[in-house]
């Protein structure tokens, strides 16, 4: 269309057709104020401040919501303008409470300084205030609703941005407010204190309890959150050196402006008083401050004695998925080239070592194929295994607008998790029955001709074993095993296979079993059968855990490849590493993590270095992990915190917080996006990057680096999908790999025309019951998993004052119905006794479990669900089935 | 205040014919009222998960309107006028014996969900001043006296 020409403050401006009057201004460089506005937001027209005159007609036009047309002769400053928007401010004034000394709103408040800008110094209509009470009941936000001007924008981001709608107008004329259903308190309504109302907010009316008394940022540093694997855009709000709020960075299009609870309060374990800020030695039983070359200079003795003793392969190494690129990489060359062994893994064992092996073998990559933002246009999305709402709020929003724009959403969960209430389908499955009833899917796909053959013939081979195999995954069959009834399942499968964009989303419901690897390729199987992957909002979706957890494996922080995935057990990448190195290495795979548990307890693993892993919270049967960690001769823990695991060791490293940082993190769509140093090192605590480096260079291997933009460039050289990726290109955003190359723009979604791997590869897979079921001893399966308010180990969460307050200790879910029979009230304690332990922990009865299910979340250690879990291991991917147990459970 | 358990029947009945309909939110909530009387506050959850709506959505629209009622109303409705006439007429005196007499606030309703109390700006018959409207019942130039007589014949 053509673009249009019109008068503003007489230029003569150009834009495109829809654009507004605001938008067309703003474009150039004039200001024009506003209340209500946001550009994250639809526009309201509420707040009139924005009115301007069309010279031509002499009409005041609200400029935020009018297209702009030929002819306009648009003055956004003339003094009919001035007058009414004086009169507008002057009658908010007049509402608006004198309070603005004590306010914390201070010098950011909108209507402030619009006033200002009008130069109102003396309001002419008489003060009618309507005063509230203060509502400040929960830990996170203050509400002061005498300050609200009723803008919308707190209702308007609820709704239309996060998909809660905790607050809509309620009443009328002067009496109008936001308000809560029933006008509860926010703790008691859907509100999930994702603080977007609070980051709208024009004025004091909603403000942060945190930052009371904390005074006004200094500085803003641009970064990524250090939760989950969203890769959340933020800004750290500084005062000296200390870091007093987190606000959401508008311009990262993996949230825009949206958070959740946790990246937006939890940030006060940066500064918190806990944090380790010197080396540790153990002398006499006991750790003890020492200086950092007492530290270094003993683990590096130990580690030479012990590998000289008893060879590299008695020294194994954990790398951390909450660390960056930078450090994960530098901690496999620490293992491979300086120790001389391959057994450096990390957590993503725990988590989605099986979607790394089973993706790769189906398709030749193992990450998320498409983006973030692109869920939004699916027409059909299948989440299982992933409580996206909790574990991935910011994902579940894409779902939720998904929905609203009309696409079906299909969930498989045994749990009644949130976003059942936005499907059009929830299938309960049997706990561990997955590959069943995906084969059943496939069944009912192939018996109904709904298969898209073209695709299946031109991109993919294998299909007749597929075939084969899922002839006998009958409706009926399927429903013996699965529970599912044999028409949700036909309508489930009918609706996937409609859908032209059908994206599938899955996370450790799927992966954290025996059979994790399985599932994996099912899913892989069903998305290729439709001819789903290699398209725009489509495709498998492993939603990943942790802020790097990608980065981590794509740094090669797995005991079997180096940095991309490239095999250990390959010649010509051995030599291509040697050379690189300067070193001769080790082509034996590496131990993972369980399996070297297991071999420390053995004796055969003499020494651990765990670099921000905690293994006594978050790995599966704890009674045995802490038996073999204590068995090592030597262990070294760096982390932020004195963890449970940090309490074992011999010494112990003080590391610094990704606010005292600079590196990147890989968010789950394989986005690599830089975090930048915020504030000084909080004590002697130093960076994992420099830790290694010192270590390395006492054992006689130089490592030097100046800072990790250095790392990045020689991950670069030898990693091909990051051989695009250097830091000056990551200065205004992020690059998704594959990047091969520093023109390459990087890649949206994955398999365009052609698998990784060539062809997709079908895997005809039988379905196996997970490794130990219910019997008359454990009569109760038992899953785990997160919660919204806490984070994994709860090293970070629980040492947030606020999200430890709202949610301060473990509850395990239990259906009402097993409750009655066991005679457990909601709230009693109960015990909850496994092969492997037993834990004290509350209960709380709900319908979100089915019976015979109880659902623990492994973030508190005083009521540590690992005790009880299971460690048997998928074969492929040694991921520990964390997700089925049996249980017994009676009244503590 | 009495509250009666919710006929879930008679509510499904409601939601049924309206479900996934959109714009349907103030016809919906005069059906419920119409059933129960009022629009009781555990239905508002119902009504939101029903049209898909939040449910601060569906309260900010029952707050709006002032013909729906969030609690239980009396049987009858007792209304006063306060018009000019009226007014000069004693109308004040005969408000505050209702008030004494049925122990509610102006705009209440008895426990015993006998009586709603209002007052009104003007019935259209100021020559019967001061005038009460109980129901469609018209009692005019009253004196306060007169009251305990008249609510007497309600129940």
């Amino acid at each position: 269309m053509e673009e249009i020409t019109l008068s503003l403050n007489g230029l003569q401006l150009t834009g495109k057709p829809g654009t507004t009057i605001l938008e067309l201004a703003q474009q150039n460089d004039i200001s024009i104020p506003t209340l209500c506005y946001d550009p994250h937001l639809k526009p309201a027209g509420a707040c009139r401040v924005c009115l301007v005159e069309n010279e031509a007609t002499g009409v005041l036009l609200a400029s935020c919501v009018t297209p702009i047309a030929a002819g306009m002769v648009i003055n956004t400053e003339s003094p009919k303008v001035i007058e009414a928007r004086r009169t507008v401010v002057e009658l908010l004034l007049a509402s608006h409470p004198d309070a603005c000394i004590i306010c914390d709103e201070g010098s950011n408040c909108e209507l402030g300084k619009i006033a200002a800008d009008l130069e109102i110094s003396e309001v002419r209509y008489t003060p009618m205030r309507h005063y509230y009470p203060i509502e400040d009941t929960n830990p996170f936000i203050e509400r002061d609703l005498t300050k609200c001007i009723l803008c919308g924008k707190c209702i308007r981001g609820c709704q239309e941005l996060q998909e809660v709608g905790a607050i809509d107008y309620a009443y009328r004329g002067f009496d109008s407010m936001p308000a809560t259903s029933l006008e509860v308190p926010l703790e008691q309504s859907p509100c999930i204190f994702c603080g977007l109302c609070v980051t709208l907010c024009p004025t004091g009316a909603l403000s942060e309890k945190m930052r009371k008394d904390k005074g006004r940022e200094t500085r803003r540093v641009r970064t990524i959150c250090p939760y989950c694997g969203c890769g959340c855009g933020i800004y750290l709000d500084i005062r000296d050196q200390e870091v007093i709020g987190v606000s959401p960075d508008g311009d990262n299009p993996v949230n825009n402006i949206c958070l959740c609870v946790k990246g937006r309060f939890g940030y006060d374990f940066i500064n918190h008083k806990d944090r380790l800020t010197t080396p540790l030695v153990r002398r006499n039983g006991n750790l003890e401050e020492a200086s950092w070359d007492e530290a270094l200079d003993l683990v590096a003795s130990k580690l030479q004695q012990i590998r000289d003793e008893s060879g590299a392969d008695s020294i194994a190494c954990l790398s951390s998925a909450k660390s960056t690129n930078e450090e994960n990489y530098l901690m496999q060359k620490f293992a491979r080239a300086v120790v001389g062994t391959n057994n450096v893994d990390h957590c993503a064992r725990l988590c989605h070592a099986s979607t790394v092996a089973g993706l790769a073998s189906s398709y030749g990559s193992g990450a998320m194929t498409n983006s973030i933002a692109e869920i939004e246009d699916a027409d059909v999305i299948l989440v299982t295994g992933s409580n996206t709402t909790e574990n991935h709020p910011i994902i579940s929003i894409r779902v939720k607008r998904a929905v609203r724009k009309g696409a079906k959403l299909i969930v498989v969960d045994p749990r009644k998790i949130d976003l059942t209430k936005y499907a059009t389908l929830w299938l309960r499955q049997n706990l561990g029955t997955d590959v069943a009833w995906l084969n059943g899917m496939m069944h009912i796909i192939i018996e109904e001709g709904l298969w898209d053959e073209d695709y299946v013939k031109t991109r993919t081979e294998n299909f007749d074993a597929l075939k084969e195999t899922v002839k006998k995954y009958t409706p009926e069959f399927v429903e013996k095993v699965t529970g599912i009834p044999q028409d949700m399942l036909r309508e489930a499968a009918r609706i996937y296979a409609s859908g032209k964009k059908a994206s599938i989303l899955f996370a450790m419901g799927i992966t954290q079993h025996s059979t994790g690897t399985d599932n994996v390729k099912s899913i892989a199987n069903l998305a290729m059968l439709c001819g789903n992957v290699g398209i725009e909002s489509a495709g498998v979706n492993p939603l990943r855990g942790q802020n790097n957890v990608q980065g981590a494996c794509d740094m090669g922080a797995l005991p079997n490849v180096f940095p991309g995935y490239q095999a250990v057990g390959d010649q010509q990448v051995v030599s291509k590493f040697e050379t690189a190195w300067g070193k001769k290495l080790s082509t034996n795979p590496g131990l993972t993590v369980v399996e070297m548990m297991n071999a420390a307890e053995e004796g055969k693993i003499r020494a651990m270095y765990l670099m921000g892993e905690n293994p006594m919270i978050s790995d599966p049967d704890l009674k045995h992990v802490e038996a073999a960690l204590k068995k090592l001769d030597f262990l070294v823990v760096q982390d932020i915190f004195l963890t449970e695991a940090a309490e074992l060791a011999d010494v112990v490293l003080p590391a610094v917080t990704f606010a005292e940082r600079d590196g990147t993190f890989t968010n789950t769509e394989r986005k690599v996006q830089r975090i930048r140093e915020a504030i000084n090192p909080v004590g002697e605590a130093r960076p994992d990057w420099q830790i290694i480096c010192q270590l390395a260079s006492r054992m006689g291997d130089d490592m030097n680096y100046q800072h990790p933009s250095e790392i990045m460039e020689e991950i670069a050289k030898l990693t091909p999908s990051y051989g695009g990726i250097y830091y000056d290109r990551l200065e205004n955003g992020g690059l998704q790999w594959p990047c091969p190359d520093r023109e390459h723009p990087g890649t949206k979604y994955l398999h365009k025309d052609r698998f990784t791997r060539g062809l997709g590869l079908f895997q005809a897979i039988e379905y196996i019951p997970p490794a130990e079921m219910p019997d008359e001893d454990y009569p109760y399966f038992l899953s785990t998993g997160r919660v919204y308010y806490h984070f994994h180990t709860g090293s970070m969460t629980r040492r947030s004052q606020g999200l430890d307050e709202i949610y301060p200790h473990a509850l395990a879910e239990i259906n009402p119905a097993d409750a009655r029979e066991l005679g457990v009230e909601d709230g009693a304690m109960v015990k909850v006794t496994s092969r492997r332990g037993e834990v004290e922990v509350e209960a709380m009865l709900t319908e979100r479990v089915p019976q015979g299910m109880i659902f623990m979340s492994f973030h508190f250690s005083e009521a540590a669900a690992n005790v009880l879990t299971n460690p048997a291991l998928d074969p492929v991917a040694k991921i520990p089935e964390l997700k089925v147990c049996a249980v017994r459970v009676e009244k503590a | 205040m009495q509250v009666t358990a919710i006929d879930q029947g008679k509510l499904e009945q409601v939601l049924t014919k309206y479900e996934g309909q959109e714009g349907v939110l103030i016809s919906v909530l005069q059906e419920v009222q119409g059933e129960f009387g009022y629009v009781p506050k555990e239905v508002i959850e119902n009504i939101a998960g029903a049209l898909k709506l939040f449910p601060s959505q569906v309260y900010g629209v029952v707050t709006f309107y002032a013909q729906f009622y969030l609690t239980p109303r009396g049987r009858n409705t007792i209304k006063v006028c306060e018009g000019t006439a009226c007014h000069v007429q004693g109308a004040t005196s005969v408000l505050r014996e209702l008030k004494t007499k049925l122990g509610v606030a102006e705009g209440g309703t008895t426990d015993d969900l006998k009586f709603n109390l209002e007052s009104v700006r003007c019935l259209g018959t100021c020559f019967l001043a001061p005038v009460v409207m109980i129901n469609q019942d018209y009692y005019g130039k009253l004196q306060p006296r007169d009251i305990e007589d008249i609510i007497k014949h309600y129940d």
